[in-house]
């Protein structure tokens, strides 16, 4: 009786009916910029798609593998990549590993080119920290077929709302590795800075951003691994590549190209993965990392009377193992 | 003119410093006020005046407020009340850009944990005052590489600061204090990090750079030892408020409550304290040409085994030793000039007690003090030397 009355009380909200009328709205009012963002975007993915395209695949892997010695700086990874490259080749897999790779490519650098501005202003800001937090859960919390519905409408089917829902859905580490990794920089350095009188873009520039950047490459190899997944996900909008050929399989009940297909996502996860990661800890940063344990020592030794918990925490996003999140 | 002059200095931490203000103006202490507001009185009316080329330490414990005081001056915090000066100009009303000019010309820092950009060769380091600056890169590198010489790492311009040991870091963070040549240099703990010798290192080279670079420096500590061997004067902080202001032995010798009585009760009193605390006045000195029955009589009246014998400058000439006046006056000598002895031991103003102590042991009568041209200036006789190394107070009239 008691839940009956409480359930009549309760005024019913039609969220889901306002929703659909809202976005509606937002189709007819804001075509012309949905239009733009269209063939904007679609320009970009299909120049990407072109330039992956073009060569020959085996000049394709040979510049993968240069790439990869370039990051890793040793043989394991531009083996794998030849290995593994041809092996796409053989299954004939190699054209839609491309035109996944170009959908990655342009929504990772969208998904950057926003997100490390928006983890900038989060960091200075701590009224934005606060404000975009919840949007930020939002974002990565929603399921990715709901952003991919949302994509289709507003930008018909086919590359572009597979690369935008991706860019929403990868985009949160971003932002947040980028305003952690600021936060994280010693402020006592910070303080250093200042007190010499720089500039505040100085301050950002030349000492918190390269300080921040091992946490901010973790946080580019999450958006690339995220909209890896998405960008699969996508072929049910109509995205072509090896996301169309897993869902070409699904549906038409076909074990061996869904086995190709995902064999293929599984070999550009690990590969952008891996190479992400290493430019990650490259250069400077990685020296500072590996004889950043001795002086660790060395001033663990020193400081008997005061506690210096601070500092040394920098070199453990870069030490951080990586592990693939597809 | 002070180079520094802080007044009614307060930092109140808490977003409502209003009625803080309030009670602390009512006298209230840290603990009422933090109990009735919630706002944390950091510091509280600090009046400070540092003179040119002085040496200032504030000390106090952890939660006094002395790295809260330190950063006002530079205003990397800004003060919630009060007012800053630095030759006569009122830091505290600057925009952004005059404060950092400021900060770039007259203000440089040194910081605890050396806070040194490890991304940066020690070159980079040292030469960033003056990359902020916009000096270029040749003139750069000569004047960091100028500064790293004076710490005495003129050859690690191209390490990391990771590859050197705690206590050359913390010289990076000195040469990256002394490169742009600002006639302020503040030092928050700069040598608290390091272990104890290599502690007594870089106390010894601030010293030494201290007496060729005469800046003004303000050192902030919480070891008292090091607060006495550095500083010119001393500050003593306690919950945000000065208690007191002082040289070094003025604060062991007279303490302004039993706070202070009690932080400077462990302090090594033989280092800090000196022959100018310890004397006392002669009460008699002789000429030679004084006839030795005269010296002996006083002598024994006094109960004294010697007398200092002068010149017209008080210069000394020598000891009139009971013994040999006793001799002189059998042989019938005329004057004590014949007579005097060189058995006694001098000791400058600034002599420490500890160094008084081993002249001590081997002579008869008390250690001479002198000024820079040789006069005699006072006495320290054994028994007030011994009650000075005490900590307790002792009435010694020797």
């Amino acid at each position: 009786m008691r839940e009956t009355t409480l359930a009549q009380s309760l005024p019913e909200l039609p969220i889901g009916d306002g929703a659909e009328a809202f976005i509606e709205w937002l189709t007819s009012s804001f075509g012309w910029f949905f239009v733009g963002v269209r063939d904007g975007v679609g320009g970009i993915v299909d120049a990407t798609e072109w330039l992956l395209t073009t060569p020959s695949p085996y000049v394709m892997i040979a510049v993968f593998t240069l790439l990869a010695f370039a990051a890793t700086r040793s043989w394991g990874l531009p083996l794998f990549t030849v290995l593994t490259f041809l092996l796409l080749e053989s299954m004939g897999r190699f054209p839609e590993a491309m035109q996944t790779l170009a959908l990655v490519l342009v929504a990772t650098v969208l998904a950057v080119l926003i997100g490390i501005p928006l983890g900038i202003w989060a960091a200075r800001n701590e009224k934005v920290s606060v404000a975009i937090k919840p949007v930020l859960d939002f974002m990565q919390t929603m399921p990715s077929f709901v952003y991919l519905l949302l994509a289709v409408v507003f930008f018909r089917i086919g590359r572009v709302p597979g690369v935008m829902s991706a860019l929403i859905f990868a985009m949160p580490p971003a932002v947040r590795l980028t305003e952690l990794g600021i936060r994280q920089v010693d402020k006592e350095v910070v303080e250093a800075a200042n007190a010499f009188g720089a500039r505040p873009r100085e301050v950002l520039t030349g000492v918190q951003l390269p300080l921040a950047r091992a946490s901010i490459m973790a946080g580019v190899n999450q958006v690339i691994m995220l909209s890896l997944s998405m960008v699969v996900i996508a072929g049910l909008g109509g995205a072509p590549g090896l996301g169309a050929t897993v869902v070409r399989a699904v549906t038409g009940m076909n074990i061996g190209m869904g086995i190709e297909g995902g064999i293929g996502v599984v070999i550009l996860a690990i590969y952008l993965d891996r190479v992400t990661a290493a430019f990650g800890r490259e250069g400077r940063g990685r020296r500072r990392s590996a004889s950043k344990a001795s002086t660790d020592e060395a001033s663990l030794s020193q400081n008997d009377d005061t506690d210096d918990a601070e500092g040394s925490d920098q070199a453990t996003s870069d030490d951080r193992d990586r592990s693939i999140s597809t | 003119m002070s180079k520094l002059r802080v007044s009614e200095l307060t930092k109140v931490f808490g977003s409502r410093p209003k009625r803080a203000l309030e009670l602390m103006e009512q006298g209230r202490s840290r603990s009422e006020i933090l109990e009735a507001t919630g706002q944390l009185l950091a510091v509280a009316e600090v009046d400070l005046k540092i003179e040119e080329g002085e040496l200032f330490v504030v000390m106090g414990l952890s939660g006094s407020g002395k790295s809260t005081v330190i950063r006002m001056l530079n205003r990397l915090i800004e003060p919630t009340a009060g007012t800053v000066e630095i030759d006569g100009e009122r830091i505290d009303q600057l925009d952004p850009s005059a404060l950092r000019s400021v900060r770039q010309s007259k203000l440089s820092m040194v910081f605890q944990h050396f806070a040194l950009f490890p991304h940066r060769t020690v070159g980079e380091n040292a030469a960033y005052g003056l990359k902020v600056q916009g000096v270029n890169e040749d003139e750069r590198r000569t004047r960091a590489t100028e500064a790293l010489e004076t710490v005495g790492l003129g050859d690690r311009v191209d390490a990391y600061p990771n590859e050197l040991s705690g206590g050359m870091q913390q010289r990076v963070g000195l040469a990256r204090g002394l490169a742009t040549k600002a006639d302020i240099l503040l030092m928050d703990e700069p040598f608290s990090a390091l272990d104890p010798l290599i502690r007594r290192d870089m106390q010894d080279l601030l010293a030494t750079l201290q007496s060729e670079l005469n800046r003004t420096i303000v050192f902030i500590t919480h070891d008292l030892n090091e607060a006495m061997r550095l500083g010119d004067r001393i500050c003593v902080l306690k919950d945000g408020r000065v208690v007191q202001v002082g040289t070094g032995p003025e604060i062991i010798d007279n303490p302004a409550d039993d706070y202070v009585a009690d932080f400077v009760s462990d302090v090594d009193r033989s280092r800090v304290l000196t022959a100018e605390q310890t004397m006392r006045p002669v009460r008699r000195t002789f000429s030679p040409d004084d006839k030795p029955r005269t010296v002996l009589d006083w002598l024994d009246e006094q109960e004294f085994s010697g007398a200092y014998v002068v010149d017209r400058d008080k210069r000394i000439l020598g000891v009139a030793r009971d013994d040999r006046l006793a001799n002189g006056v059998r042989s019938g000598a005329t004057s004590i000039a014949d007579l005097l002895t060189q058995d006694y031991a001098t000791a400058r103003y600034d002599t420490p007690l500890s160094d008084l102590a081993g002249m001590a042991a081997n002579s008869t009568v008390p250690i001479a003090v002198t000024d820079d041209t040789g006069q005699l200036f006072g006495v320290v006789p054994r028994a007030r030397l011994l009650a000075a190394l005490s900590s307790q107070e002792v009435e010694v009239d020797a």
